[in-house]
């Protein structure tokens, strides 16, 4: 397809318009965009097209990101670790690292409920190591209640033992963060 | 010890045991996809990074005993020929992906044969466990010890909500495939297995003959494995399969009981006709091996046969598959000489329990 503006470059870019909540699509090449001031991220442009035709089929509404210009493109994702876009990620259906799932956390509940069902979130086993962690943030979410009931009703002796508690617990936290179990 | 003494047997050590309803599910098998929290997955990490993973578990796990002494040996993919990966493919010890990542991937893999952790195949570890016969449960309930082990040194990739995570989503969460491998000769021979392959599909499992090309099962072996690994505990998605491959064993009995009344004699005449051409033939191709084993292993269970063991059985599906049979070779063969040497290893094992 050429662009809808010159008429003449093959359109590389796809925008969006919504006015009074009916869209309007438009492909436009590079230099179109750049003049017309489309581009709100001029490095990272990309097919909101490409995106959608993707391995996964996704739902266009769950990725449409608000920017304050009338025209709307799709923010790049890339992971901070591995380097990895999001449209790597839909082209080749593999995670590059741990990291993915974080940077591209809030488009993958599609995926997953398709390939798993509905199902988005784990139900099953816990790492050992991991499992001590969330043992613990449990186990202070916990007494910071106790705390503000004990200081609610003013025994201060008590709630300082216990805000001693939660720092011991927490400096625990810590430790594991580095990956020892001691 | 060397990697050598996995080529050998065509039998695992663990297969010789007789697992619970062993006349129809052979095998029941865990795999567990785990990855390093601070690397990047194989798919993408530089041989570098991988390289330092593989010295790693050869450092901390090689030759380290595990319960009953079993020890593991490391076995890198740089060392072996294409005919040895070839075997160890076929005695489902490997994946043909980890074969792929030859420079940067390893197994290691136990005496017994009942484990291996693959290092650096689509994830940086699959542990699969395999356990004679159907008891999954038992399977799984190993495979959290070993996993346990190997986590003392490790620090896994896991999200709270989104579970171990994994370089494929059709893994994340659990990151288990649990499998039957099941012999269904009268559910195939009614072409009931046609109606029920559909609907067990429809409840989140996945249905795949083995050792055939596409769908087709050669040897009648089927195998029945989850789909789903997000949202359900690996305790529910075993019962779920369980349940499924219980109602197949009860229906592939049922099937066996009325072929043996309605077809009498023909039935047999299938069987012993089978039992004489690999006893007798001079050329045998694998289709037709996996097909005649099958009517053996029917007339075994059902009582007809009775000085052939399963396990002769078990071993000659494993030793006629091509890779074994270059192995046992020593060199590459032609279709024609492979279907030769075939006839030939089958004959020679038949005659020896004769
Ligand atoms: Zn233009
Ligand atoms: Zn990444």
């Amino acid at each position: 397809m050429n662009c809808q503006k010159c008429q003449v470059r093959p359109a590389t870019l796809h925008f969006k318009q919504v006015v009074n909540g009916k869209q309007t699509d438009l492909h436009v090449c590079e230099v179109c965009a750049k003049e017309n001031g489309y581009m709100t991220y001029p490095e990272e442009g990309f097919s909101l097209h490409d995106l959608l035709t993707g391995l996964f089929n996704l739902d266009s509404s769950k990725i449409d990101n608000i920017h304050e210009s009338p025209f709307q493109q799709v923010k790049e994702l890339k992971c901070p670790t591995c380097k990895m876009t999001f449209s790597q990620f839909k082209h080749t259906g593999k995670f590059g690292c741990a990291q993915c799932y974080h940077t591209f956390s809030d488009h993958l509940d599609p995926i997953f409920s398709r390939v798993h069902s509905g199902n988005t979130r784990h139900l099953g086993k816990i790492p050992k190591r991991k499992g001590g962690k969330l043992h613990l943030k449990k186990q202070i979410a916990d007494y910071r209640k106790r705390l503000n009931t004990l200081i609610e009703n003013e025994a201060f002796e008590e709630a300082a033992v216990v805000r001693d508690e939660i720092k011991e617990l927490e400096s625990k936290v810590k430790e594991k963060k580095d990956g020892d179990e001691a | 010890m060397t990697y050598e003494q996995f080529m050998d047997k065509a039998t695992s050590p663990w297969m010789l045991k007789n697992g619970p309803d062993h006349d129809i599910v052979l095998s029941s098998r865990i795999r567990l996809a785990r990855n390093l929290a601070d690397k990047r997955f194989p798919t993408v990490a530089p041989s570098e990074e991988l390289e330092e993973i593989m010295e790693f578990f050869q450092r901390e796990y090689e030759h380290t005993p595990y319960h009953d002494n079993e020890t593991f040996h490391f076995v890198p993919m740089s060392q072996l020929s294409s005919i040895e990966k070839r075997v160890l493919i076929e005695k489902h010890l490997i994946s043909p992906l980890l074969t792929k990542n030859k420079e940067t991937a390893a197994s290691l893999i136990s005496t017994n044969e009942q484990v291996s952790i693959m290092i650096n195949e689509e994830d940086h570890l699959r542990i699969q466990l395999y356990d004679p016969g159907f008891q999954l449960e038992k399977s799984l309930k190993k495979t959290f010890e070993i996993d346990d082990w190997i986590e003392e040194k490790v620090n896994y990739a896991f999200d709270e909500s989104r579970g171990y995570l994994t370089s494929c989503p059709t893994n994340v969460g659990t990151g288990m495939r649990a499998s039957v491998m099941m012999h269904l000769p009268a559910l195939v021979l009614t072409k009931q297995i046609n109606r029920m392959i559909p609907a067990i599909n429809h409840l989140g499992l996945v249905v795949r003959g083995i050792y055939g090309e596409g769908s087709e099962a050669l040897g009648n072996l089927f195998q029945i494995s989850n789909q789903i690994t997000l949202g359900k505990s690996e305790e529910n998605i075993i019962r779920d399969l369980e349940g499924v491959a219980q109602q197949l064993i009860e229906h592939e009995r049922l099937q066996r009981g009325r072929l043996l009344e309605n077809l009498g004699t023909r039935l047999e005449d299938r069987i012993f006709r089978s039992l004489g051409l690999l006893t007798y033939s001079r050329i045998m191709n694998t289709k037709e091996v996996a097909g005649r084993l099958s009517n053996v292993r029917l007339g075994v269970d059902l009582g007809l046969i009775k000085n052939v063991p399963r396990n002769v059985l078990t071993e000659l599906t494993v030793l006629t598959q091509p890779g074994f049979l270059q192995y046992h070779a020593q060199k590459t063969l032609t279709p024609t000489e492979r279907d030769i040497l075939r006839a030939s290893i089958i004959r020679e094992k038949l005659h020896e329990v004769e």
